[in-house]
């Protein structure tokens, strides 16, 4: 497939039209001009790195959206064996925004349960673009019941703009849907490890977020709100996304920092999308790594643990009273 | 003419334009949003501030709410010593911690949710209520923190929890940390669930976003005040989305109760008294009647 490049890719995207069109000419020609190819290819490289090295909040949520990124289905295509789609919330319908099932890991047998987003027109539609709807929230939390009685870790993706803001939705109760699933999570007696593979979109990201350890991709975003939502809210135009991007502090970087990410896994060169083998195989070894660190810990070490993680959030003062 | 105008001697009756409102006693008379009433002061006071006329529910403020809740005796705030921060150094047309201060100075609270350990009609209680004029009752970690305080207080001491919602919903100038309180808030309420103590949560005008998608839809009894408006993504953003017209009365209190979503509307005036009946049959408490 050909690489769709964002705009601040544009030099990139320049070289490596040039570096195709050599490629080109080579193949008929007497002419040995492989060196030359090679030098741009090394250029391009070079190139890549250094445009990556300074991406702004922004670039990096563009990179997080990116068209060609890979999605919940993709990882549990790479990642995991023996997977097996469980459908449904047994009370109204399924929403193809959320995927999940039983899996191995390694061998081992988990619950893998992710947003997921749409490749073509089409298949965009129909996963509604990866905003779940109420439905959608309760088949999650069916299957955390489900890990839960069958001492299953769950491993969720999360990747979505956020939760459907629509009709159905609300008169369905989202708000409930989101809420259950936060307050199950909390002591939900089995490991939870989250990762945000591309967009964390508030609400509708955390209903899949309140887990034991969180990772995020490295080029990946995790918000309150869209950049776009809170410029045109707070700026009252939607044109300050980037600004808003930059002070939301909606990376991996700032929220490692922040201490609200527990571990950043490194994207290949370019971001996910362009080497997704590399990528498996790096977020493959963080995730056995804590799979293994959170398996030997006792279920009540483990949700005493996860409460006090939860309790912790939030930076305010403690000055006196009025 | 107004009947009003009719009805003032002429000294005082001068054209539009040269500030009326100089003229007639500040917050003397109030007109109802509703039903366009004008109404004195004091007869909307006395009538939790609901319009005599047509029974709409002005909005109120936290300690006006816990005044209307709470037995007189006996109280004492909880969590007032946890003030807000700005961690992320936010900065939009104006910095966060310029906006935190103008609200302060103008609300006259440190944020948005006040705490308050009492009684209602003698059962021991803590009630937390939304100030919606602190930036929108919005949530943030100082919600969170003291929201959290309040549970702990009712562990403690085995207490019922009331929750009074008005909240527009997170706070986007605390970022993540804003939406943390939701998962925060509803973590509290499972240890307060495992004390087998009750929650009782009242959503009143207007219960949106983070608020309503955590701690306010976990009630163990959800109320609603009249024609308040309750929902996850607010009216515009679903219009703009599925470019339709909302239907008639969409996310308000009616709407819900319909579709399941609560457990009753409770007129303002009758709140204490039907808060108080539940709590005493849920605690196992004798009848006060």
């Amino acid at each position: 497939m050909k690489t769709s490049f964002l705009d601040f890719e544009q030099p990139i995207a320049e070289l490596e039209a040039k570096i195709e069109q050599l490629r080109y000419v080579q193949d008929d020609s007497a002419l040995d001009i492989s060196e030359e190819i090679n030098k741009l290819q090394q250029k391009n490289q070079n190139l890549t790195k250094d445009i990556y090295a300074k991406l702004n909040a922004w670039q990096i949520s563009q990179v997080a959206r990116h068209p060609q990124r890979p999605y919940t289905l993709d990882y549990i295509q790479g990642l995991f064996t023996d997977f097996e789609e469980l459908h449904g919330d047994r009370a109204y319908s399924d929403d193809p925004a959320i995927v999940g099932g039983i899996a191995r890991f390694e061998g081992q047998s988990v619950m893998v349960i992710g947003h997921q987003k749409g490749r073509d027109v089409k298949e965009r539609q129909y996963r509604n673009f990866g905003m779940p709807r109420p439905e959608g929230y309760r088949k999650a939390l069916r299957l955390y019941r489900l890990a839960e009685k069958f001492n299953l870790p769950i491993i969720t993706l999360i990747d979505t703009p956020g939760a459907y803001p629509g009709i159905g939705a609300e008169e369905r109760g989202q708000s409930e849907a989101i809420a259950r699933n936060l307050y199950v999570m909390a002591e939900l007696r089995t490991p939870i490890i989250g990762v945000i593979i591309g967009e964390g979109g508030s609400g509708g990201a955390l209903a899949l977020g309140v887990v034991d350890h969180l990772m995020m991709l490295q080029y990946s975003t995790y918000s309150v709100i869209s950049p776009e939502g809170c410029a045109s809210i707070l700026w009252k135009s939607a044109d300050k996304a980037s600004e808003a991007a930059e002070t939301l502090a909606i990376t991996s970087t700032r929220l490692k920092t922040l201490g609200l990410v527990d571990r950043i896994v490194t994207e290949p060169m370019g971001g996910a999308h362009r080497d997704p083998e590399v990528m498996m195989q790096s977020l493959r070894r963080a995730l056995a790594d804590e799979l293994q660190r959170l398996r030997v810990k006792t279920i009540p070490n483990l949700l005493q643990a996860r409460l006090e993680r939860l309790m912790s959030y939030g930076k305010y003062k403690e000055g006196s009273a009025r | 003419m107004s009947w009003l105008q009719k009805l003032l001697p002429p000294k005082i009756n001068r054209p539009a334009g040269i500030n009326r409102n100089k003229v007639v006693p500040e917050g003397l008379w109030s007109k109802c949003p509703a039903c366009d009433a004008v109404l004195y002061r004091t007869d909307l006071e006395k009538n939790a501030e609901v319009c005599p006329k047509c029974s709409h529910h002005h909005r109120i403020s936290a300690r006006e709410r816990l005044d209307l809740l709470l037995d007189a005796e006996g109280r004492s705030e909880i969590g007032a010593e946890v003030q807000p921060l700005d961690p992320l150094k936010f900065k939009d047309s104006k910095r966060y911690i310029d906006r935190l201060k103008a609200s302060q100075a103008e609300v006259g609270e440190t944020d948005s949710l006040i705490v308050m350990q009492g009684s209602i009609k003698g059962i021991p209680a803590v009630a937390a209520a939304f100030e919606f004029k602190f930036m929108g009752g919005s949530m943030g970690s100082v919600m969170g923190e003291r929201f959290a305080r309040a549970v702990q207080a009712c562990i403690e001491q085995r207490m019922p929890f009331i929750c009074i919602s008005a909240s527009g919903g997170a706070r986007m100038q605390e970022g993540l940390f804003s939406l943390m309180q939701m998962a925060k808030t509803s973590a509290a309420l499972t240890q307060l669930s495992q004390a087998g103590l009750p929650y009782i949560s009242v959503l009143t005008d207007p219960t949106m976003g983070g608020v309503s998608a955590s701690f306010a839809m976990l009630g163990d009894v959800i109320v609603a005040e009249p024609n308040a408006l309750i929902g996850f993504a607010g009216p515009r953003v679903i219009e703009q989305t599925v470019r339709e017209t909302l239907p008639e009365g969409f996310q308000r209190a009616e709407f819900l109760l319909e579709h399941g979503a609560i457990d009753m509307i409770i007129d303002r005036r009758e709140m204490r008294d039907r808060l108080a009946n539940m709590l005493s049959v849920m605690m196992r408490l004798p009848s006060a009647a």
